[in-house]
């Protein structure tokens, strides 16, 4: 069981106020469209509340997936779809298969339960476009009970050309598409099969109409002002290098962001890749491609490759507190009233942060010269250093520089505190998880572990428990700057 | 006539019942089972069975020997 997210809502904080608020970096903007960087405010208002799709958002909301779309049209060599087991937490995998309509009641309940809702996707176990009926008509469903709530769906992108119009017109303003080549002799690697237009393709003719297929759909979404991510899957050997010239297709067709991410690979999980050794990437590799595609497009490192059915903020999943039977038991009315107030909080929060952001970063102007440095958190959500060291189950990892703090991935670890036993061994693999760090930041450390840690080279911080996260990194950033101090670890 | 699903194998997926032509295949109970009277081989409509053709698992859907080949 993941740790509970303990939500951070303050009512009496949601008070919206008006225009004129200024913006983080001194500009004077209208509060809630206040876009950071480069972002346009059209696009920061859709992507402002959408956890997968703004690292900035995952701090504070929460999305869930539905598992209404069961059946698929490809095969990949990542996936098993035989194998449901409630251990695992991979995409592709779920504990139950629900109706259109208790997945409405789904929503509805865990809405009622977890006002930083924001999102509702679906994404599988199959594909979402594979069953386009069952995805349309849940759609539909939540729609009319929560139209508040946002919708997203994931597809191969196989059906896609499809079913843009319907998308549309279902004002699902968010789709991902999984892309992991353009090359037919990559493809066939991957994708053993298609089932495309009553038939059967394997081979390069397969990856050849997966292609077309994909550029098309994902072509015609963005013509229709549809945000665009792509998910790739690294695979070792087999697309490590392609990647860069996906990144390039895709970018040059209007996605909006690109999400590397690691193959999942365990004989245990009877995937071809699984059963055959083929390995996944080491996070070094992973950052090292991720940081060859950035520039000019927007590059997601929060990925928590979620279940297909998980609930909750990145990272966390509450899917066990909402089964069906649970479920069907609740009385639910629909009462938009507790997350209109969250997001006016957030809202709040974040010209607060983005403030302290930017002040420690004047204050810290030209000093870093080429410095740069890991650093760890532990969060459980709402932009703060508010985990304790050894409840973690996993680690952000921030760059600091003279341009700030950036947020360049995650760590997943077993937790620390298990009560007693094989903490030697767990203090171990979480000390190797962050090694290349010079700091972690925690809200409490135990003073055995915080011994441990400094013997590797690793600072534990608890000065800025419950602080912000980003303005307390610049602000130990340039403490350290200014004692002058060499740092303990340089940035890969 | 002639194809069956092996029910242990089979992942409850439904892929194959939207693609059936003659809808011949239909859950009852959580389990998906092809009508032997219905199935025609998917002969007169596609090249080869729907069903076969998108199912994820291999030997999943085989002939059903207790029963006669179709004949168009
Ligand atoms: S072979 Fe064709 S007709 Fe028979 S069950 Fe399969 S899809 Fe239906
Ligand atoms: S496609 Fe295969 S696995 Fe899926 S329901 Fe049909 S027989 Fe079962």
């Amino acid at each position: 069981m993941p740790p509970k997210v303990i939500p951070i809502f303050a009512p009496q904080a949601a008070q919206t106020s008006g225009c004129g608020a200024k913006g983080g970096s001194g500009k004077s903007s209208c509060g809630s469209s206040a876009a950071p960087g480069d972002m346009s405010p059209e696009v920061w208002a859709k992507v402002k509340d959408h956890p997968c799709y703004s690292e900035q958002a995952h701090h504070h909301f929460a999305r869930m997936h539905i598992a209404v779309a069961p059946a698929c049209n490809i095969q990949c060599n990542y996936c098993n779809r035989k194998y449901d087991c409630a251990n695992e937490s991979r995409p592709g995998v779920v504990s139950e298969k629900l109706t259109p309509e208790m997945a409405a009641k789904k929503v509805l309940a865990v809405a009622a339960e977890i006002p930083q809702l924001s999102v509702v996707g679906i994404a599988g176990p199959g594909d979402a476009l594979a069953n386009p009926q069952k995805t349309f008509h849940t759609f539909n469903l939540i729609q009319q009970a929560a139209p508040d709530i946002k919708l997203c769906l994931s597809t191969n992108g196989l059906a896609l050309p499809d079913h843009v119009q319907a998308i549309a017109d279902l004002n699902v303003d968010h789709v991902t598409i999984t892309i992991n080549m353009l090359d037919p002799e990559v493809g066939e690697l991957i994708y053993p099969w298609i089932f495309y237009n009553h038939k059967r393709w394997t081979g390069r003719d397969a990856a050849k109409i997966l292609t077309e297929r994909q550029m098309l759909g994902l072509e015609m979404l963005t013509a229709k002002g549809i945000l665009v991510k792509v998910n790739s899957v690294m695979i070792p050997g087999v697309n490590d290098r392609h990647l860069a010239e996906v990144n390039k297709a895709v970018k040059s067709r209007g996605a909006f962001l690109h999400n590397i991410m690691p193959l999942i690979s365990d004989p245990a999980h009877g995937t071809h890749y699984g059963l055959t050794g083929q390995r996944g990437p080491a996070p070094q590799e992973l950052k090292a491609l991720q940081d060859s595609c950035e520039g000019g497009m927007n590059l997601m490192r929060h990925c928590r490759q979620c279940r297909a059915d998980a609930v909750g903020l990145l990272g966390e999943d509450r899917g066990a507190e909402f089964t069906s039977d649970k479920i069907a038991a609740m009385d639910i009315a629909y009462d938009p009233k507790p997350r209109q107030a969250y997001r006016s909080y957030v809202e709040r929060e974040r010209r607060d942060q983005e403030a302290a952001r930017a002040s420690e970063l004047a204050a810290m102007a030209g000093q870093a010269g080429g410095d740069k440095v890991l650093v760890a958190v532990t969060t459980k959500g709402g932009s703060r250093i508010n985990e304790h060291f050894g409840h973690a189950s996993e680690f952000q990892i921030y760059e600091l520089s003279g341009a700030g703090a950036k947020f360049v991935g995650h760590r997943k670890v077993e937790h620390y505190c298990q009560g007693g036993w094989g903490e030697e061994e767990i203090l171990e693999d979480v000390t190797a998880a962050i090694k290349d760090c010079a700091a972690v930041f925690v809200s409490r450390i135990g003073l055995c572990p915080r011994k441990d840690l400094a013997a590797a080279g690793i600072e534990a911080v608890d000065a800025y428990a419950h602080e912000y996260i980003e303005s307390s990194l610049i602000a130990w950033f340039r403490q350290r700057l200014e004692k002058d101090q060499p740092v303990a670890a340089t940035a890969a | 006539m002639p194809y069956k699903i092996v029910s242990e194998e089979c992942t409850n997926c439904a892929a194959c019942e939207t693609e059936c032509p003659n809808d011949a295949i239909n859950e009852k109970k959580s389990m998906f089972r092809i009508d032997g009277a219905l199935c025609s081989e998917c002969i007169g409509y596609f090249d080869e069975p729907q069903c076969i053709a998108v199912c994820p698992i291999p030997d999943c859907i085989v002939i059903d020997e207790k029963l006669p080949r179709y004949a168009a």
